[in-house]
């Protein structure tokens, strides 16, 4: 009988223990190695534009990266365009949609601009600006960083004497770069000729003859 | 026994450690090397070398950039309609990769304006016109018969403050150069006098007229970097005479003047530091990481008028070359001669002109506007016919033969490269080392189906250098953002902080006053207090209970807002134009105002009569 209880209980035991030490070690490491927050919310946000504009519908750019993580739409962020949504959809592992018109649709990156004269320093769009881009103090006039400026929009509508524009970004001679050559494909050199003038043409069919 | 071979063991040990060395120090020693791939176009260097260095007349209005180098843009120094002197300093460098930029003639300045300049996107850039006087009087200089006499901080601030940039190509400030920041020794210095580019021969004739300044300035920098122990002057091999000239003019120094076999494109600076000492520039580092520092010829000559003569650079030799034009040679050209006026002053041939490219044919550019000026870098003006340089003919599908593979200087896969930049995969491109590529030519002169891989590479990186930033400024964005919730977070933390503390001592204030009247009812003291309490409170009732001041008070509001709405528009119908914008404003502000004191106006009105009714 002792004998019979021994077999069993020997093996029970040391099962018992191995659990035991195995469930300590894993609240350890529940503990210890605790990650705050969700990483994936991080890394969807590292993805959004940060313009902060608002045009999902949510406040902000991180309030949307939860969303997103919670199930929402990845495609109503018009700033960052169909890019951030292939992005996303790359990094989620889904079917990359195309923009929800809904939310706006995309277009050039623009900046603020105050017509200086025309501000009377009410302090309105320095509340509204999300990114604090807009420099100023009450009865002083407001001026915009244009390199901290994410075009959002939100400093627009609460201008009381409308002195606020968007104005698109223009491109400097330093960021300027080439555009990508046309794929020629299907084109010989005598469907050029056309856009040449006669004289130019007949240079280039003699040289092509020759 | 074993003490023996213990010793022989160390002596073994010792004489191994010995012979690492040496090896070390062998591979460290100079030895002529070569850099893989390289292409052999035709030179066409003999049309503009058979006359020496001429000038051309100065043009009516010299445009300068402030943008002709690496690095920010100078700050303009003068006003509109300003007399300036020839040399004197128009534009002050804006940080440390920067240059100052100099009149390159005397005159009035005429505008600071956006003018068209010689970069292949035709964009304007910031100028200053001056339009030239015949007298053409150079400013007082500063200059320095023994440079050995002052200090490096001062020979580097004279280099500086003159405005040289490197003349090879890139234009990077010299001075910034010459310093070489962290810890590396500089061993040698090379002057790069290769120039293989086709057509291109202004460093050939100037080493060929002035190799005694060369020298000279060669001394100089040599003297900057702490006299390194070896001073090459590399030159390729289809230049007799400048070579002849130049190891005439270093006889008696410690200089040597080495030829190697031409080759496109040995003057890349990366490609000439392998030729002439077989150490290889790491992947994104810089000459100064192997022991070298390297500059062109025409920046020795620079330097040297900078330093012994104070005259800063204004001027450069340009080739002007092609054959559309009546006369082919290298000028002297002040900084900001519009090419049209050098293409006139060589009986350009407008109807046999092709295009103008600025540079040579394998790394330069063409450009539409004819009118942009010559500036730092500007080292060819070339005037093609049509017969000379045809377009290249249309690209046809890469048969991936691995041509352009084989003529890679930098050893890239340009094929590779290809496919990741039509499908814009930039990490790819990236993992193949896109921006090692020195945008040499090479692959695509090579390219059996003409396809335009640099124009290719060139958009990638831009593209991606485009996404970089974006990346840096939505990070900044996103931090920005970040601080100001929680900045407004402890606002309202402060807030309820003291709403909380205000709450709290008004209960204890009327704790103690219930203790106070509970058991002394008669106190004199308590008594006024309350009567002192009870008189503000009936001020502020009966100042809030009395309509008919709060209506009078409006009323008067609102008549001097009508007023000051009037006055405005008045003011407005006389006003100039560019008053109009401010006084808009203000009358907006004033109508704003006025509906605001119209509104509780009318809503006191109808409190009133509610009230009486």
């Amino acid at each position: 009988m002792l004998q019979w209880f021994s077999a069993i209980s020997t093996p029970l035991l040391m099962l018992g223990g191995i659990a035991l030490l195995f469930g300590a070690l894993l609240g350890f490491a529940a503990v210890r190695f605790k990650v705050e927050g969700d990483p994936l919310v991080d890394q969807v946000d590292a993805l959004l534009p940060q313009t902060q504009c608002g045009q999902c519908g949510h406040p902000g750019c991180r309030p949307y990266a939860e969303a997103i993580v919670a199930g929402e739409a990845i495609n109503r962020c018009p700033p960052g365009g169909q890019a951030t949504i292939n992005a996303l959809a790359n990094l989620l592992d889904m079917e990359a949609p195309t923009l929800d018109a809904e939310h706006g649709i995309e277009d050039v990156k623009r900046v603020a601009f105050i017509r200086e004269p025309e501000c009377i320093g009410c302090t309105k769009c320095l509340q509204a600006c999300p990114v604090d881009a807009i420099v100023g103090a009450a009865k002083q006039m407001h001026t915009v960083i244009v390199d901290e400026c994410t075009g959002c929009d939100l400093c627009v509508a609460p201008c009381p004497v409308d002195c606020i524009e968007m104005v698109p970004l223009e491109i400097t001679l330093q960021q300027w770069s080439p555009e990508k050559p046309l794929s020629a494909a299907g084109l010989i050199a005598t469907d050029r000729l056309g856009s040449l003038s006669a004289d130019e043409a007949k240079k280039v069919s003699k040289r092509d003859v020759a | 026994m074993s003490s023996v071979t213990e010793r022989s063991s160390a002596k073994e040990r010792r004489s191994a450690r010995d012979a690492r060395i040496i090896a070390r120090d062998a591979k460290r020693k100079l030895q002529p090397g070569d850099f893989s791939g390289g292409i052999y176009p035709p030179h066409n260097k003999a049309q503009s070398t058979a006359e020496p260095i001429g000038q051309i007349p100065l043009a009516e209005d010299l445009i300068v950039p402030l943008h002709q180098h690496i690095g920010a843009s100078a700050i303009p120094l003068v006003k509109l309609g300003q007399r300036v002197l020839k040399g004197e300093k128009i534009a002050e460098a804006d940080g440390l990769i920067s240059c100052p930029v100099h009149a390159p003639g005397s005159g009035k300045v005429i505008a600071i304006e956006p003018q068209p300049v010689a970069h292949p996107s035709g964009m304007l850039a910031d100028c200053i016109v001056i339009r030239t006087d015949v007298e053409q009087r150079w400013c007082t200089l500063n200059p320095c018969t023994d440079f050995r006499s002052l200090e490096t901080d001062q020979l580097l601030e004279k280099i500086r403050d003159c405005g040289i940039a490197g003349l090879g190509g890139a234009g990077f400030p010299s001075a910034v150069k010459l310093a070489p920041r962290g810890n590396w020794s500089i061993d040698t210095l090379i002057i790069n006098g290769s120039e293989c580019e086709p057509y291109i021969s202004a460093d050939d004739m100037l080493m060929r007229e002035r190799a005694e300044e060369i020298v000279a300035g060669v001394e100089i920098l040599a003297h900057l970097l702490d006299e390194p122990d070896n001073v090459l002057i590399g030159i390729e091999d289809n230049k007799p005479e400048a070579i002849a000239t130049m190891r005439k003019a270093v006889h008696g120094t410690r200089f040597n003047v080495v030829s190697f076999a031409t080759k496109y494109p040995s003057g890349g600076e990366k490609q000439l530091i392998q030729i002439l000492t077989k150490r290889e520039v790491p992947n994104s580092g810089l000459p100064a990481n192997v022991g070298v520092v390297c500059q062109n010829v025409g920046t020795a000559y620079a330097v040297y008028r900078a330093v012994v003569f104070g005259e800063p650079l204004v001027s450069r030799v340009t080739t002007v070359v092609g054959e559309a034009l009546q006369q082919q040679r290298n000028v002297e050209l002040p900084i900001g001669t519009p090419v049209a006026h050098v293409l006139d002053c060589h009986g350009v041939e407008r109807k046999q002109l092709q295009r103008v490219v600025i540079g040579g044919p394998m790394m330069g550019y063409s450009i539409d506007n004819e009118s942009v000026p010559v500036i730092k870098t500007t080292n060819c003006i070339l005037a093609p016919t049509w017969h000379e340089l045809p377009p290249a003919p249309p690209a046809q599908d890469c048969i991936r033969c691995g041509l352009c593979a084989e003529v890679c200087p930098v050893s890239l896969l340009p094929q590779q490269l290809y496919w990741y930049a039509r499908a814009d995969e930039r990490e790819k491109l990236q993992a193949y080392n896109l921006f090692d590529c020195i945008e040499c030519g090479a692959c695509s002169y090579v390219c059996p189906s003409s396809i335009p891989l640099v124009q290719y590479y060139r958009a990638s990186k831009g593209a991606i250098r485009l996404a970089e930033e974006e990346k840096e400024k939505s990070d900044r964005a996103r931090e920005r953002f970040e601080y100001r919730k929680l900045r407004l977070a402890k606002a309202e933390q402060a807030k309820e902080v003291k709403r909380q503390a205000r709450k709290r001592a008004a209960e204890i204030a009327r704790q103690q006053n219930q203790q106070n009247t509970a058991p002394q009812n008669g106190s004199a003291a308590a008594e006024q207090e309350r009567d002192v309490v009870a008189a503000a409170l009936a001020r502020v009732k009966a100042r809030q209970a009395s309509p008919e001041q709060q209506l009078a008070r409006l009323q008067r509001t609102l008549t001097s807002a009508e007023h000051r709405f009037e006055r405005i528009q008045k003011k407005l119908t006389e006003a100039t134009a560019s008053q109009q914008a401010q006084l808009r404003a203000q009358l907006k502000e004033a109508q704003v105002k006025l509906q605001e004191a119209r509104d509780k106006h009318k809503q006191m009105k109808e409190q009133q009569a509610d009230e009486e009714q």
